[in-house]
């Protein structure tokens, strides 16, 4: 698989999958504000800007289940596959590309 | 397939009266012969059909008028129905075959439909015209009530009997002080019988409603508005409303003004025909070999017979039947049918169980029921009832039916009906005249899978909705699904169980893991959703201590974290201090660390202690570290568990303390603290019955007096205010921490996850919690060990674990940042 998409993207190790506990997340710091990785039941890995489209409330420390993340100020549900805001509430929170190779989890990084 | 008819060709009816007689009428009629007749409805009320029974239930606030609404507009539009609302009819000519309304519109028709129901009884006395003076009737009387119990205190309900009781209880509920006169000695005396009426006052009494009895309301006063009511034998009460509910009278006035032959109601014959032939009359309006109905059950009689001969059928023909009563008043079960009493030539059995505050009274006659009444269990009401309409020859079960049906037929539990040994023409809905053949039969020609369908399809538990859990056992027999007993909301949406099957099977199949619940239990998600995982994690905690592994990933953030996250995302940190109490070490602690990391504020709690606010999620380790350093450990602002103890000063300083306050306070909160409840739990201890430490709004609170203590249970200052319920007096304070772990152990193994006391207790009743508290110490003992057994697992301070031994270290570091 290459390490580069079109010259925009770079993939970049954050960290080994057992960093996250299963149902759980960590964050990241970053420039264009806190990363939330999200580890599901199932090991499947998603990233999304840390931040609920309602009231910016930290969706890291929000309760797994499925692929998704209830917010913990007011409990709205992002779908980690979209970033999407879970039906009736409408909104969305920008995703960033993830894969798992080898039990380590890299993030897709924006060069520009 | 409906003929196709050119309107003009179709006959005329015209129905004065829009409400729950008059409609069902016309639904049966559309279900006959949707074409035959061109209707015309005119009604009093500016609104659609509703169900006047649940009006009670609107003013308890347990539903929107939206609620209630049975037919909306568009069903009358979708089945070319006019309707004028808000224009009541004022005169109908028999001769000319015409009714006018009070907009003048006159229409003529073939057949007339009178349905015009009941108008309040209005004593004689002076004052009834003051504003703050209603009936309890119809929509706009509620409305009244309810605007009244936002903007005043007190209120006064002039009669005991049922309406009169429900309006008392919704008053109530909505916070007012209520008071009901009565002028029988007992209540409700036309459903109950004395011993039951007592009961019921008893109870009512206990959840703070005063009582008149014997009372006779001589006047309403007041100048410009009402202020209180006098009675004939001089006793008084203060009132900033008055609901006047002593009974209803068929409204007989168009019908008699039209020719018709009335005598206390609408005369009819047994096709519901008056005497005049192209003229009927349903309902309360009615008046039929005599009698006059009330109730809901003989009203859809009377509207399927009427249907029948409005489509033309001439042979079915209204007989009265035996009607059973309900109370709608929350956690309160009455259940009358039939005879209250035994004549000559009958016999009573009754059944008192003071220890479950239940009561229960058979009337037999000739080897058969002829009448029931019960009080605090009604489950074998349906079975009693189905008895007497059976007339059934009960001769060789008389001895022991008394127990109920279980115990008698050798069922499974003394709570459980036994759907499956019932026939098929057992009626399971008494309102509508639903039987089990019906609904089973239903459920499996359309498929149904769901309670709301079975509901809309064949009515059954559509009026009152006391029969709602045996409609739901039916459905879930007829699937062959788990039985579910009542119309208790399911643990969240993965699954159709509700928490107290969950619970219970927990427990039955020692199911040690949320994987093995969900799994036992067919949920429809592989982990669960944010609701049921809190709910499982805390169910599995309490019923298997020191087993179950709790599991952060299943606890809120501000549980996962021991802190409180706050709008911007920092927390918030509060140490317990014990009773409100601390040292200038601990004071000092907590200034260090404020200064140390700059939080933005420090402030005193509503639970008499300080809070520290805006620590950075990542800096709370630390900050727990320097706090437990100088002994303090986790206040558990953040828990769904043992929150503050507060007290006042007590004994030891104030010059009207009884009781050591503090230091039971203290007592209290090192007994409990650490432990996980199914939502918060506050409580308060107050040195005398001043009441400094606002006990009485606390989930378990302490009045101490000079021969003890006072127990209070069940307050809640929050979103809705409730004032405890009155527990049991004790001498001692070994005494107080016994009856305080065994209430909270209770609390936590019967509640519903995120049910506080308060709506616990209101479910279940403070007499059940007696029952097992105060009645039962053998129980209480072993409530208060299993507490015990509990806290020895959950007394560890989480502040420490994380602090120092490194626990859920993740949870708190972020990992490295992206460059």
């Amino acid at each position: 698989m290459p390490d580069r998409l079109n010259n925009v993207m770079t993939w970049v190790k954050v960290c080994h999958l057992t960093d996250i506990l299963p149902l759980g997340a960590r964050t990241i710091p970053a420039r264009k504000g806190e990363i939330a990785v999200f580890r599901c039941g199932d090991d499947s890995v998603f990233a999304v800007l840390n931040r609920c489209p309602h009231k910016q409330g930290p969706l890291s420390e929000g309760i797994v289940h499925g692929h998704r993340v209830a917010c913990p100020l007011h409990s709205w549900v992002i779908d980690l596959e979209t970033g999407e805001a879970v039906a009736p509430d409408i909104g969305c929170t920008p995703k960033i590309p993830t894969k798992v190779e080898d039990g380590v989890v890299f993030l897709g990084v924006d060069d520009a | 397939m409906v003929p196709l008819m050119l309107p003009t060709s179709r006959e005329r009816l015209v129905v004065v009266g829009n409400g729950m007689a008059g409609m069902r009428t016309v639904e049966e009629l559309l279900k006959l012969d949707h074409a035959r007749y061109k209707i015309t409805v005119f009604g009093a009320e500016p609104h659609p059909n509703y169900d006047r029974i649940m009006l009670s239930s609107v003013l308890a606030g347990e539903k929107q008028v939206d609620d209630i609404v049975i037919n909306p507009r568009a069903w009358y539009d979708d089945n070319g129905i006019v309707l004028r609302a808000d224009d009541p009819v004022v005169a109908i000519d028999a001769k000319a075959r015409t009714v006018t309304s009070r907009s003048g519109l006159t229409v003529s028709y073939d057949r007339l439909l009178i349905a015009t129901g009941s108008r309040p009884i209005v004593p004689p006395i002076p004052g009834l015209n003051l504003p703050g003076v209603c009936a309890f009737r119809d929509i706009a009387d509620v409305d009244t009530m309810i605007s009244a119990a936002e903007t005043y205190k007190r209120a006064v309900v002039i009669g005991g009997g049922l309406l009169g009781l429900e309006a008392a209880w919704g008053l109530k509920r909505r916070g007012m002080e209520v008071a009901v006169v009565h002028l029988m000695p007992t209540l409700m005396e036309r459903q109950l019988d004395e011993a039951a009426g007592k009961l019921l006052q008893r109870d009512l009494t206990e959840r703070g409603i005063a009582f008149f009895t014997d009372g006779q309301t001589e006047e309403v006063t007041g100048t410009d508005r009402v202020t209180g009511i006098k009675l004939a034998d001089g006793r008084e009460a203060p009132a900033d409303l008055v609901v006047v509910a002593i009974g209803i009278r068929p409204d007989i006035a168009l019908a008699r003004a039209a020719g018709l032959e009335v005598n206390r109601g609408i005369v009819v014959g047994d096709n519901l025909a008056t005497s005049d032939p192209d003229i009927f009359a349903v309902g309360e309006c009615a008046e039929h070999r005599g009698a006059v109905v009330g109730l809901v059950a003989p009203i859809w009689d009377m509207a399927k017979v009427c249907a029948h001969r409005l489509a033309g059928g001439e042979d079915m023909i209204y007989a009265a039947q035996a009607t059973a009563t309900r109370l709608k008043i929350t956690g309160i079960d009455v259940y009358s049918a039939g005879q209250l009493a035994a004549g000559e030539d009958e016999d009573e059995i009754v059944l008192r169980d003071a220890r479950r505050r239940a009561y229960r009274k058979l009337v037999l006659r000739d080897g058969k029921v002829v009448g029931t009444v019960l009080y605090g269990d009604v489950t074998d009401g349906a079975w009693y009832f189905d008895l007497i309409r059976r007339k059934t020859d009960i001769s060789d079960i008389a001895d022991r039916m008394i127990l109920g049906q279980s115990a008698t037929t050798g069922g499974n539990g003394p709570a459980e009906v036994d759907i499956a040994s019932m026939p098929d023409d057992m009626q399971i809905c008494g309102c509508n005249g639903v039987c089990k053949g019906t609904i089973v039969d239903t459920i499996k020609a359309k498929g149904l899978d769901n309670y709301d369908a079975v509901k809309a399809h064949t009515k059954a538990s559509a009026s009152c909705g006391s029969c709602a859990p045996l409609v739901r056992q039916l459905l879930a027999a007829t699937l062959g699904i788990e039985v579910s007993a009542s119309p208790i909301p399911t643990a969240c949406k993965c699954t159709d169980h509700t928490h107290e099957d969950v619970r219970a099977q927990i427990v039955k199949q020692k199911l040690k893991t949320q994987d093995a619940v969900r799994k036992a239990m067919a949920w429809k998600t592989v982990d669960g959703c944010a609701s049921c995982r809190p709910a499982l994690n805390f169910y599995l905690l309490c019923a298997w201590p020191g087993e179950y592994q709790d599991d952060s990933r299943s606890r809120f953030i501000n549980e996962r974290a021991h802190a409180n996250i706050q709008k911007d995302g920092t927390y918030s940190v509060i140490p317990r201090m014990w009773g409100g109490t601390a040292t200038a070490g601990e004071l000092a602690a907590i200034a260090n660390v404020a200064r140390k990391y700059d939080v933005k504020e420090i402030k005193i709690t509503g639970g008499q202690r300080l809070g520290i606010y805006g620590i950075k999620k990542p800096d709370l380790p630390a900050v727990w570290s320097e706090l437990t350093d100088a002994g303090l450990v986790s206040g558990h602002a953040y828990a769904k568990g043992l929150r503050t103890v507060k007290t006042c000063v007590g004994l030891e300083w104030c010059r009207f303390g009884t009781q050591d306050s503090t230091s039971l306070g203290k007592q209290l909160e090192r007994l409990t603290w650490g432990n996980w409840t199914p939502h918060k739990f506050k409580m308060g201890v107050s040195g005398c019955p001043r009441n400094c430490a606002e006990a009485s709004i606390k989930d378990f609170g302490v009045v101490c007096v000079e021969s003890g203590f006072d127990l209070l249970v069940g307050g809640n200052g929050g979103i809705e205010l409730r004032g405890t319920d009155k527990l049991c007096h004790v001498a001692t304070e070994a005494e107080v921490l016994e009856y305080c772990a065994a209430f909270m152990q209770l609390y936590r193994e019967e509640a519903r996850y995120l049910d506080r006391t308060a709506p616990w207790i209101e479910r279940v009743g403070i007499a059940y919690v007696r029952s097992r508290i105060v009645d039962d110490a053998a129980g209480r003992k072993a409530l208060h060990a299993k507490f015990l057994h509990a806290q020895s697992f959950l007394q560890d301070d989480p502040w420490a674990q994380r602090a120092n031994q490194g626990i859920d270290a993740t949870e708190f570091k972020p990992l490295a940042a992206l460059v």
